[in-house]
């Protein structure tokens, strides 16, 4: 099978790669550019931790092909903030334990992301609507949405 | 659960796509929004030797209306369609609908096209595009046809397109002054695929039902109409106990199937309840 080139602009950075065609999105970011920060749970587009932003929009890594990244803007979660320097939304998810085991918090954090940077005034409807597309099965949701809710205050007040 | 081999093509323009098609024919795939294509790829439920990506041909991304028809082009995302104020003008029931289609990450992927040429039985949209009597326009390298959605759902992921066919674009009538829409459904969770959906739309004259439409997903092979329980209201004063004995019949006409999800008798009382809440809703919106 004949590998194609890929050039993709991750968190800012320009990368060249060669692929093999059925190399998954996730997988690329995760084992060929070595940001492990995107999970794969379920890889058939339902958990939703291995969504990234695909020029502006989340979408499931796992249902993209590292091919189809070609000229694509993606933003991962290592491109949200730094331990020193945290995005709102992550300063937001520690502050209201909006996490346990953390292993849907990326794909989580992106949903939230995108919604706050899209409907700064997100209502409580428009937040349980979003974190809905990705599943945690430790914090029974409760903690994530206030999370939400207070990231969308600090992004209000004019944190970034 | 990581896809088997194939060879990629990316097409620029609808020539490439159905040069490539007409090439490889039954031994590719059409690559749209990938939604559905991807997971049954990583299962390994589906083996193409060869994916044709049509991503590129933004030329199929359009929603307009002219001459009172909504064109709706195949690689149109599921996010542009629920956020369209056409769609909401011209074809309320699609909007509807789109209130129970998928998660944000999954529509903003996945198309139209896609989603209708997957031909998948609980998806939404097929019962939409029966109930408002769309025409699927299929393009290959020897031309052009029109196919009604009503000879459009073969069967089980099961489309009426040849190998070497795109489906193109959605041509749906703009609703009629003083139609009546209506979808509801009934699913696990939020965002799911319908146990029951029913789309619906009703035109009452005189104040009799001059014309209707009941269109399930979730029920069967495929998204079907009720011809019986659509004619059994024609000519008859609407009225609640009508509706009710519309649900009653329309539950009599289907052929559930069991899953893991819901036995046949459960999605038979679904097609009776939401038959009759869908009946009565369009009907409320009527005029």
């Amino acid at each position: 099978m004949q590998n194609e080139k890929v050039t993709v602009t991750v968190n800012g950075t320009r990368y060249e790669r060669v692929v093999e065609p059925r190399r998954l999105a996730s997988d690329f970011i995760r084992h060929d550019l070595f940001l492990t920060g995107t999970h794969v749970g379920c890889e058939h587009g339902t958990c939703g931790c291995c969504n990234i932003l695909l020029n502006g929009e989340t979408v499931r890594s796992c249902l993209l092909f590292a091919v189809q990244l070609d000229g694509a803007e993606v933003r991962t979660i290592e491109g949200l903030g730094t331990i020193d320097e945290m995005h709102p939304v992550q300063e937001a998810f520690m502050e209201n334990q909006g996490l346990q085991c953390g292993f849907c918090t990326p794909g989580m954090l992106l949903s939230a992301v995108e919604l706050l940077e899209n409907n700064p005034d997100a209502n409580l409807d428009d937040i349980r609507s979003a974190v809905s597309s990705n599943l945690c099965r430790c914090t029974g949701y409760q903690s994530i949405v206030e999370s939400v809710v207070a990231a969308a205050e600090k992004m209000r007040g004019g944190e970034r | 659960m990581k896809p088997p081999p194939f060879t990629y093509a990316r097409c620029a323009t609808v020539d490439d796509a159905l040069a490539e098609l007409a090439a490889h024919g039954e031994r590719c795939k059409v690559l749209a929004g990938g939604q559905s294509l991807v997971p049954l790829m990583n299962l390994r439920m589906t083996n193409p030797e060869r994916l044709v990506d049509i991503n590129g041909l933004t030329a199929l991304d359009y929603v307009r209306v002219e001459d009172g028809i909504l064109h709706i082009g195949a690689l149109a995302r599921h996010t542009t369609l629920r956020d369209s104020d056409l769609v909401a003008e011209h074809c309320p029931l699609m909007n509807a609908a789109y209130q129970y289609v998928g998660h944000k990450p999954v529509r903003n992927r996945g198309t139209i096209g896609g989603n209708l040429s997957h031909a998948y039985p609980a998806s939404e949209m097929p019962a939409v595009v029966l109930a408002v009597e769309a025409t699927m326009v299929a393009r290959s390298a020897s031309g052009e046809r029109a196919i009604a959605a009503e000879d459009f759902f073969v069967g089980m992921l099961e489309p009426e397109l040849e190998p070497d066919e795109l489906l193109v674009e959605i041509r749906i009538p703009v609703r009629p002054p003083g139609q009546g829409w209506s979808f509801l459904e009934v699913s696990p969770r939020k965002g799911d695929f319908a146990l029951v959906g029913v789309g619906v739309t009703v035109n009452v004259q005189n104040d009799v039902c001059e014309t209707v439409r009941i269109a399930h997903c979730g029920v069967g092979d495929r998204a079907r109409r009720v011809p019986e329980a659509e004619q059994s209201l024609l000519g008859q004063k609407p009225d609640e106990a009508l509706f009710r004995a519309t649900g009653e019949r329309a539950s009599q006409l289907v052929e559930p199937e069991s899953d893991y999800h819901a036995d046949a008798s459960y999605r038979r009382d679904l097609v009776r309840t939401l038959t009759r809440r869908a009946l009565v809703e369009a009907h409320e919106r009527c005029g």
